[in-house]
């Protein structure tokens, strides 16, 4: 309770500076708005539904892109993980690919898909493709040996051994990189929106600064943040604690 | 299933003579005296419930040396035996249990279970590993459960059989438990448990007590040996700690150091139940510990020599 009280002080005295500084007028409001037009944004792009309609198109998007992600990402890590060939050559690439930020693919994805929803989910799974992959080759090398040892004594084998031991084993592990990759997502999301036009958080933000509106610009910046945290601590954070739970790991922590 | 394939197969050969083709109906309608005089022969008695025949195993080292792990093990067990293995560390007492269980292939010779060369893991032989390779990720019922699972059991035959164990066990209250929740002792109880619920011919144990403290340990003994008894399994007991295989086993056999020979024979005829700390089982022992004694020098030497080498 504590730990909440000296946040909620925190974040109190945060909007409170920003408040003396718009209403010192240092810089005119158009540039610096006050936590009050912030907040009048807010409610009306919830009160004219329009927030609505461009979170729902954006989590619509993630949805398709991270699960996309998530699926080629496990296949791809497990079979580099099985392989040495693989490990060593496509391995390699994309651990180096991983300097590459994923909103540079986005003239690539145009090109090949055109100005459709296509090439945003395309650059949303080539954010977090890498990071997927990666943890789940990371994973099921940490697998220990003996489970899927136990597995096969047990008459698990193939198909029935991956879903049954080898997945499970390697959650844990994987998570770390699953939330890394949604937030990855998370961020081309926003940049492929804020690029290239239609609908979503990220067109929202910039139809703001196409109309000089800072409120609307800082109100969608305030959406994306809580966002991520939300699902931070919704999804996340209860998977997390399922898994500690069942697994007694990170109790002390 | 199997009546009806020799029904077939007979159906097949009066065909073959020319009076009838085989139908949907199989041979379940043909005259009797046809089936009565085309029965099969009976099968040859089993010999042995594991039949290791001259079993080699060699290993590649680290710097490409082979190592040869066990040599020329010849070995019989018999049905509802409980075999003891004793040898030092590095005798591939292990590794003896992993070509029976399927998990590793013989470098030279055969692994009969039941007078079948063993050619992969299956359900009949189930291993219980010194670490155990508990599933954190299921409860206690859904690892009893696991097996039954692979082997396509409805849930609800699952459930009740998976209870049946746990009951044996002592854990009934514990299904819903998750693994780290549990003490070592009753870690090894649900371990036992989802071996036995598979309901294997064979029963593998690798030094599953080594980690125990004495007490929980000879709590185990008897419940090993009850559950042996109340389920006529074939076990087969890998241990380095003499009095444990004297207390428990039918039969006890001395493995050299590297590599594996078996070098002795020991027939433990003591009557049941015994007890580690009886003189009888005492007595014994020593016997067989000074053959071991030999080995765990020969081990002990192998060990400090590596260190000279440092």
């Amino acid at each position: 309770m504590k730990k909440f009280a000296r946040q909620a002080i925190f974040y109190i005295a945060l909007v409170g500076v920003w408040q003396l500084v718009a209403y010192a007028k240092i810089w005119p409001p158009y540039l610096f708005p006050s936590p009050k037009s912030v907040l009048d944004a807010l409610v009306s792009g919830f009160a004219d539904h329009s927030f609505l309609i461009a979170i729902a198109v954006s989590m619509r998007r993630m949805l398709l892109g991270y699960g996309l992600s998530i699926l080629l990402g496990g296949v791809l890590g497990f079979s580099i993980a099985s392989s040495k060939l693989l490990e060593e050559t496509v391995g390699g690439l994309i651990v180096s690919l991983q300097s590459l930020p994923s909103i540079c693919w986005l003239p690539l994805a145009i090109l090949w898909f055109g100005l459709t929803e296509k090439a945003i989910i395309f650059v949303v799974v080539m954010g977090s493709l890498l990071s997927v992959t990666i943890s789940m080759e990371a994973a099921r090398h940490q697998i220990p040996k003996i489970y899927s040892m136990a597995g096969r004594n047990l008459g698990a084998s193939g198909w029935s051994l991956f879903v049954n031991v080898l997945l499970p084993a390697s959650l844990p592990q994987l998570l770390t990189g699953l939330k890394q990759g949604w937030a990855f997502a998370w961020r081309s999301l926003i940049s492929g929106e804020m690029i290239f036009v239609s609908l979503g958080l990220g067109q929202v933000l910039m139809m703001g600064r196409d109309l000089n509106d800072m409120s609307e610009v800082i109100a969608v910046m305030i959406l994306i943040v809580a966002i991520g945290v939300v699902v931070d601590v919704f999804i996340f954070r209860f998977i997390e604690n399922r898994l500690n739970e069942r697994w007694g790991t990170g109790v002390a922590a | 299933m199997k009546q009806w394939i020799q029904q077939f197969a007979q159906g097949l050969r009066f065909s073959a003579a020319g009076t009838v083709t085989a139908g949907m109906n199989g041979g379940a309608c043909w005259p009797g005296t046809l089936v009565d005089t085309e029965a099969p022969p009976p099968l040859a008695p089993v010999q042995a419930k594991v039949w290791l025949k001259g079993v080699s195993q060699t290993y590649k080292t680290q710097n490409g040396t082979p190592l040869l792990a066990l040599d020329g093990i010849d070995l019989k067990v018999k049905p509802g035996e409980f075999l003891c293995i004793v040898g030092p560390s590095g005798c591939g007492k292990s590794t003896l249990l992993h070509l029976i269980a399927g998990l590793q292939s013989a470098s030279t010779g055969e692994v009969l279970v039941n007078d079948e060369p063993v050619k992969g893991p299956g359900t009949d032989r189930i291993l219980i590993f010194q670490d155990l390779g508990l599933f954190p990720w299921l409860t206690v019922r859904q690892n009893v459960e696991f097996g039954m699972k692979m082997l396509g059991l409805d849930k609800k035959e699952r459930r009740e059989r998976a209870g049946r164990y746990l009951r044996m066990v002592h854990l009934a209250d514990f299904g819903d438990s998750f693994v780290h929740q549990l003490s070592g002792g009753m870690r090894q109880r649900v371990a036992l448990a989802r071996a036995l619920a598979t309901e294997p011919d064979v029963l593998l144990m690798d030094e599953p007590f080594a980690a125990l403290d004495a007490q929980t340990r000879d709590l185990l003994h008897d419940e090993v040996e009850r559950l042996w008894s109340e389920t006529g399994r074939t076990i087969v007991f890998v241990t380095h700690n003499v009095r444990e295989a004297v207390r428990l086993g039918d039969r006890v056999v001395l493995l050299t150091f590297r590599p594996g020979r078996a070098k002795k024979e020991f027939a433990i005829d003591l009557a049941r139940p015994r007890h580690i700390e009886e003189p009888r089982v005492a007595t014994l022992s020593g016997e067989i510990l000074e053959d071991l004694r030999a080995e765990l020098n020969k081990s002990l030497a192998d060990e400090y020599s590596h260190e000279k080498v440092r």
